[in-house]
C-alpha cells in the first residue's frame, strides 16, 4: 500500500471503523472534531421528520391558487413526418385553457445538456416514441389528459434506424445535421500491435451487451409553474437548477434572471432528472394562460419523460503473460443514444477512458463511439458509462483468470492500479487507489452458510438436497414455490469498479455557497444558501456537517436550493460533496475569517490570536466575547465560489490527457444460487469495500453502498426496457422490474479512508462507485454457479435454460 | 352518493376525523382524491398500479394500495395514511389544514406544511423529533431508512401494519410483508434495521 496514508476500516456490518483520518487539504480543517453533528458522524437529516410526517412536499404535492394542470401529446411513432396537426378538437374540450405547438414557442426550440438538439416541441418531424409534440393546460388533470388525446396528428411513417453500428458504418439515413456518430472517443497509449507479437501470451477475446437500464426514480417528473409580471417561478424536481434555468430561459425567450427556479422535494434521481423534462413545457403554458401549471407525469409516461442508461455492444481482447500480468488491452465500445445526444458526449468519454477498468495496463488501444438512433434518447444514470464497460473488462478479468489458471480476486489483485501508476489516457493517480486491498476485503469476508436444503455433510457438487428443509423465501423462486433446494447450484464472483469523481475533460466545474452568521435570541445560528440539489443523497446533511465543523454553531438553517445563489452544479459525478462540500466549507471558513476580524477590531487585537470556540466564545484575547456581543443585531455574511483542481481534453487522436478530478473504487464478492432448470436466481450476498477518502457522514455512506448495489443487481438479473423497432414494451413497474426488499441480499460493508490530499476532508465520491462494481460481480457468480457464458446484462432466464430447450 | 353531473360526494373517517369529499368522479381513486381533494398528499403516486406500495393506507385497518381502490369504494369507511400515523390529524403537524371539508372545487392540495409552495421557501430546521412521531418514524428516522423518501409514507404505514400482526418479526418476515413496497434509494437494509429497531421500542413500551 502507499505509504504515508492511514489504513482504516476492518469492521464488518458495523462498518466504518471511526478513525482521525489527517486530512492533507489544501487549507488546513479546523480540528473540530468534537462538534455534534459535524464531519465525521451521522446526525439526523434536516428533512427527515417531514419525509416521515408525510408533510415534505415534492415537486407532485405543489399547489396554487387557480391551478391548471398540464398534459403532454407524444408521438406513438418511432421515426415519422408529421403532416398534419389541428388543436382544434382539444381547444373545443370545456375546462381547457391553452394548447400549445411549436409555434408558440417563443425562443428557441431546441434545448439538450451538450448540444441542443431536441425540440421543446416537434415540427415536423419525430425521433423517437414519447417525442412531444403539443401540450395541453387545463383545470383537471383528467380533462387535461383528454385534451391532448383529442388533438389530430398525421404522420408519415418512416423506417426507424434502430441498429447503433448503422451510424458508425454509415448506412443509415441521418437523423441530425452531422450525421449519426455523435462522438468517437479513440485512446492510444503504448503499442499494442508490438505487445502483441510478444511470444507466449495468454489472450482472451470477448462480446458483451449491456440493455437499456431506467433510473426508476418513485417520484415521477413533476413541477409548478407560476408565472410572474416579469417572468416565471417554477418549483421543480431537478438535479441541476441553474443549468434547467439557462435552457428554459432561451426556450421562453427571456433573460435567465426571469426565471426563477425553486428545488421541490425529489423523489429520487439517479441522472434521469439531469435532462429537462416538464420544465419548459408547464412554464410555457403558465406564461400564456396567465396562471399556474402543474404537470405530473404518470410512470409510463416517465418512461418516456428521461433518458435512460446507453445500452452497450463491446468487444473485449484482453492479453497477459501466463502468471496473470496484464500486456495489452483492445476494446471498441459502442453506446446506443438513442434520438438526441443528451449527455451522450460524456458518457462515452467515461466508457473509453476507464474502458480498461482499474488495471495496470501499459498497451491499450480502446475506441468509443456514441450514436444516434431512433431508439430513446440515453444519457445520465449513476455510473454514467462506466456500467457498461465495467462489465465487459470484468467479464474479460474472469476469463484471463481461468485461461491463467488463478484465480478471480487473485488476478484483479496482481493487476490492480495503485498510486503512482497511470491510466490509459496516461494520467498519474496522485492520491491512494486501494485497489488490490478492497478485493482482498471482499474476498476474505466471510461466506454466508451452504445452499439451503444442501446437505450438510459436504458431499456433492453444491447440489441442493431436498431432504433437509429450507425455507422458501430464501431459494430462487421465493414464495413461488419453485423448488425446495433441488437443482439448486451455488457461485460466488468478483467485481472491482474505477468511476471518475466530478465532472471532466476541462469542464468548468464549480459550486456556490453562501453563508450567514448571526445570533438569534442568544443563539448563534448560521444559514446555508446553496443551489444544490438534495435527491435524497442526504447532501442537506452533508451541508450542515460541514458548516457545524468549521464554525462550530450547532444551528446550521437550510436556505431552500434556488437560482437566487450562484450554481451548484449538478447532483451528479458524485460530485456534490466533494464541490458543494468544499464551497460550504470554504464559505464557513471565510466567514469565520470574517467573525474574527471585526473581533480584533472589536477588542483591539490582532485576529491571529483568536479562535472562535463551539458555542460562538471568541477567545485568545485578555477577556473572552461572544458572538452575541460581537454581532449584536447585525450579520457576517460571505458568498464563494469553489473549483476543483482543472482537469484537461483529451488528446483527439490518442486520447491522451488529464481528463479526471479523482478516481473512486469499489469492489463487490457476489454469491448466488441459481435453479438451474427453471433458470432463476437468488443473489444470497453482496458484500462490499470501498474507499471514500473520508466518511463526512458514515451512516449516509452504507445507505448510498446499499443503494447503489441494489441498482447494480437490478440490472445483473432483472432490469432492461425492451426496445423492438424503437418501439418501448414495458414502460411500467408490472413489467420494468426492480428489486424488491425479497430480493436484495444482506450486505457486509467495510468502508476504508485513505484520504485525497486534493478534496475537501480527503473525501472521495461515493455514490456511483458501488452501482459500477455490483453487476459484474453478479453476473460472474452465475457463470461460477452454471458455467455458462453468459454476456448480455441483465442475465434472463432463457440464458440459463435456453440451452435445455429444443432447438 | 350520486350528486349532479354524476360525480359523488363521498364521506370517509380518515385518521379519525370524519371527512366529505365532493364532486368526485366514478373513476377516481381514493389516492386522487386524498390527494387532490382532501389535502392528504403524504400517500405517494409512483406507478398507479398497485406495484410499488407507495400509496399505501390502511382501510379499515388493513393496508392496500389507495391508487387501486376506487374512491366510492371507501364510502363510509375508515382510512389511515401517513399524516395519520402519528396521533389524530390536527397533531403536531398540522396535516388538518385547508381542505377539511372537501374543497368543492377539487383544489384542495394544500396539506398544511407541507403541499404548497409557499411551505418550500421556509428554511428547514434542524429536526427537533416530536413526540407526535410512532417508534416506527423514529425508528426508519435513526436508522437511515429514510432518503429520497418518497417510498416511506407507504412503508411506514406497511410497517405499522406488520409489526401490529408480528410485533417480533424475523428479517424473512420483513421481507416478506414489505415486498410490495419498492424503494430505489437504500437497499432496503436500513428499512429492515428499523422495522427490527421499532418492534424493540415498541415491546420495552409495552404498546
Amino acid at each position: 500500500m502507499s505509504a504515508g496514508t492511514e489504513a482504516a476500516g476492518t469492521a464488518v456490518t458495523s462498518p466504518v471503523r471511526h478513525t482521525p483520518v489527517t486530512a492533507r487539504t489544501a487549507t488546513p480543517t479546523r480540528e473540530h472534531t468534537t462538534v455534534a453533528g459535524g464531519v465525521g458522524q451521522s446526525p439526523a437529516r434536516p428533512d427527515g421528520t417531514g419525509k416521515v410526517q408525510g408533510s415534505f412536499a415534492y415537486s407532485s404535492d405543489m399547489w396554487a391558487d387557480g391551478m391548471l394542470w398540464g398534459s403532454t401529446l407524444r408521438s406513438p411513432h418511432p421515426h415519422a413526418r408529421i403532416t398534419r396537426l389541428d388543436i382544434g378538437p382539444a381547444l373545443a374540450l370545456p375546462g381547457v385553457s391553452a394548447v400549445l405547438t411549436h409555434q408558440d414557442v417563443p425562443g428557441r426550440n431546441t434545448f439538450g445538456l451538450e448540444h441542443r438538439d431536441q425540440p421543446v416541441l416537434a415540427i415536423d418531424r419525430v425521433r423517437y416514441q414519447g417525442e412531444a409534440i403539443a401540450i395541453v393546460a387545463a383545470d383537471q388533470p383528467e380533462t387535461a389528459r383528454r385534451a391532448a388525446a383529442a388533438i389530430v396528428v398525421e404522420y408519415e411513417t418512416l423506417d426507424p434506424v434502430t441498429d447503433p453500428e448503422s451510424a458508425i458504418n454509415g448506412s443509415a439515413p441521418a437523423l441530425h445535421p452531422g450525421g449519426n456518430v455523435v462522438r468517437h472517443v479513440p485512446i492510444r497509449k503504448g503499442d499494442v500491435a508490438r505487445a502483441a507479437s510478444t511470444p507466449g501470451l495468454v489472450v482472451v477475446t470477448g462480446d458483451y451487451t449491456v440493455g437499456m437500464q431506467d433510473q426508476a426514480f418513485l417520484g415521477p417528473e413533476s413541477g409548478l409553474a407560476i408565472p410572474a409580471e416579469d417572468g416565471v417561478d417554477l418549483f421543480v424536481a431537478t438535479q441541476w437548477l441553474h443549468v434547467d434555468r439557462d435552457q428554459i430561459a432561451d426556450a421562453l425567450g427571456l433573460a435567465p434572471e426571469q426565471v426563477r427556479i425553486t428545488l421541490a422535494g425529489v423523489g429520487g434521481a439517479f441522472g434521469a432528472r439531469e435532462d429537462l423534462s416538464m420544465q419548459i413545457h408547464a412554464c410555457l403554458l403558465a406564461m400564456h394562460t396567465g396562471r399556474p401549471v402543474k404537470m405530473v407525469y404518470s410512470r409510463e409516461e416517465s418512461f418516456f419523460g428521461h433518458v435512460h442508461r446507453h445500452p452497450a455492444r463491446m468487444h473485449f481482447e484482453h492479453a497477459a503473460t501466463p502468471d496473470g500480468r496484464l500486456v495489452y488491452v483492445r476494446a471498441r465500445i459502442v453506446l446506443d443514444g438513442g434520438a438526441y445526444a443528451s449527455s451522450t458526449s460524456a458518457v462515452v468519454a467515461n466508457a473509453t477512458t476507464l474502458g480498461a477498468g482499474p488495471y495496470r495496463v501499459d498497451n491499450v488501444e480502446i475506441d468509443g463511439y456514441g450514436v444516434y438512433t431512433n431508439n430513446p434518447p440515453c444519457g445520465a444514470m449513476r455510473g454514467f458509462g462506466a456500467v457498461q464497460a465495467t462489465f465487459g473488462y470484468e467479464s474479460q478479468m474472469d476469463k484471463l483468470a481461468a485461461a491463467c489458471g488463478i484465480g478471480p480476486a487473485e488476478i484483479r489483485m496482481i493487476n490492480g492500479l495503485a498510486q503512482g501508476d497511470t491510466t490509459p489516457t496516461g494520467q498519474l493517480l496522485d492520491s491512494p487507489a486501494p485497489v488490490a486491498e478492497l478485493v482482498q476485503r471482499v474476498r476474505d469476508m466471510p461466506l454466508p452458510a451452504g445452499v439451503p436444503g444442501a446437505r450438510s455433510d459436504g458431499a456433492g457438487d453444491g447440489t441442493a438436497d431436498a431432504s433437509t428443509a429450507a425455507d422458501i423465501r430464501a431459494l430462487p423462486g421465493g414464495v413461488a414455490n419453485s423448488t425446495h433446494g433441488e437443482g439448486v447450484r451455488r457461485g460466488v464472483g468478483y467485481g472491482i469498479g474505477i468511476k471518475n469523481i466530478c465532472f471532466s475533460e476541462d469542464f468548468d466545474d464549480y459550486s456556490t455557497a453562501r453563508v450567514r452568521v448571526e445570533v438569534v435570541g442568544g443563539e448563534p445560528m448560521a444559514t446555508v444558501h446553496t443551489a444544490a440539489a438534495e435527491v435524497g443523497q442526504g447532501l442537506v446533511t452533508v451541508q450542515q456537517q460541514i458548516c457545524r465543523t468549521e464554525l462550530g454553531i450547532d444551528t446550521v438553517l437550510l436556505h431552500p436550493a434556488d437560482t437566487s445563489v450562484g450554481s451548484a452544479g449538478s447532483s451528479s459525478a458524485s460530485r456534490q460533496s466533494y464541490v458543494t462540500g468544499g464551497a460550504v466549507r470554504a464559505a464557513s471558513i471565510s466567514v469565520r475569517d470574517k467573525i474574527l476580524q471585526l473581533a480584533g477590531e472589536h477588542l483591539g487585537v490582532d485576529p491571529v490570536v483568536l479562535r472562535l470556540e463551539p458555542g460562538g466564545a471568541i477567545i485568545g484575547a485578555a477577556s473572552p466575547l461572544s458572538l452575541g456581543e460581537l454581532l449584536g443585531t447585525s450579520f457576517v455574511e460571505d458568498t464563494v465560489v469553489y473549483r476543483h483542481r482543472p482537469t484537461t481534453t483529451l488528446d483527439p487522436e490518442t486520447g491522451q490527457g488529464d481528463p479526471h478530478v479523482q478516481f473512486a473504487f469499489a469492489a463487490h464478492r457476489a454469491v448466488v444460487d441459481v435453479d438451474v432448470e427453471l433458470g432463476l436466481v437468488k443473489v444470497v450476498a453482496l458484500d462490499c469495500a470501498q474507499d471514500v477518502g473520508k466518511a463526512m457522514n458514515p451512516d449516509a455512506i452504507l445507505g448510498q453502498i446499499h443503494g447503489g448495489s441494489a441498482q447494480g443487481l437490478g440490472l445483473a438479473v432483472m432490469e432492461e426496457i425492451q426496445v423492438a423497432d424503437g418501439l418501448v414494451r414495458n414502460p411500467s413497474f408490472t413489467d420494468y422490474l426492480i428489486p424488491t426488499i425479497l430480493d436484495m441480499p444482506p450486505m457486509q460493508i467495510q468502508v476504508l479512508e485513505y484520504p485525497d490530499p486534493n478534496a475537501p476532508y480527503g473525501l472521495r465520491g461515493v455514490g456511483e462507485p458501488p452501482t459500477i462494481s455490483s453487476t459484474p460481480a453478479i453476473i460472474a457468480a452465475i457463470r461460477d454457479a452454471t458455467g455458462l457464458d453468459l454476456t448480455h446484462a441483465p442475465v434472463r432466464p432463457q440464458d440459463l435454460v435456453g440451452h435445455l430447450l429444443p432447438a | 352518493m350520486r350528486t349532479s353531473e354524476g360525480t359523488m360526494r363521498v364521506p370517509m373517517t380518515i385518521n379519525g376525523a370524519e371527512r366529505i369529499a365532493d364532486d368526485v368522479w366514478p373513476g377516481e381513486s381514493l389516492l386522487y382524491v386524498l390527494r387532490e381533494r382532501l389535502g392528504l398528499p403524504g400517500s405517494k403516486n409512483a406507478c398507479e398500479q398497485g406495484e410499488c406500495g407507495s400509496c399505501t393506507v390502511l382501510l379499515d385497518g388493513v393496508p392496500v394500495c389507495s391508487c387501486l381502490v376506487a374512491a366510492g369504494q371507501a364510502e363510509g369507511r375508515s382510512v389511515t395514511t401517513v399524516e395519520g400515523l402519528g396521533g389524530l390529524v390536527g397533531g403536531a403537524h398540522g396535516t388538518a389544514g385547508r381542505g377539511e371539508a372537501g374543497d368543492p372545487s377539487g383544489h384542495a392540495g394544500d396539506g398544511g406544511s407541507g403541499a404548497g409552495p409557499a411551505a418550500t421557501l421556509e428554511p428547514v430546521l434542524t429536526p427537533v423529533l416530536t413526540p407526535m412521531l410512532t417508534p416506527i418514524q423514529r425508528a426508519f428516522l435513526a436508522a437511515g431508512a429514510v432518503q429520497c423518501g418518497f417510498c416511506t409514507p407507504g412503508l411506514l404505514v406497511a410497517a405499522t401494519d406488520l409489526l401490529r400482526r408480528h410485533p417480533d418479526p424475523s428479517d424473512l418476515q420483513i421481507r416478506e410483508a414489505l415486498a410490495g413496497n419498492l424503494c430505489r434509494c437504500t437497499g432496503y437494509e436500513k428499512i429492515i434495521q428499523a422495522v427490527h429497531a421499532a418492534a424493540v421500542e415498541l415491546a420495552g413500551s409495552g404498546s
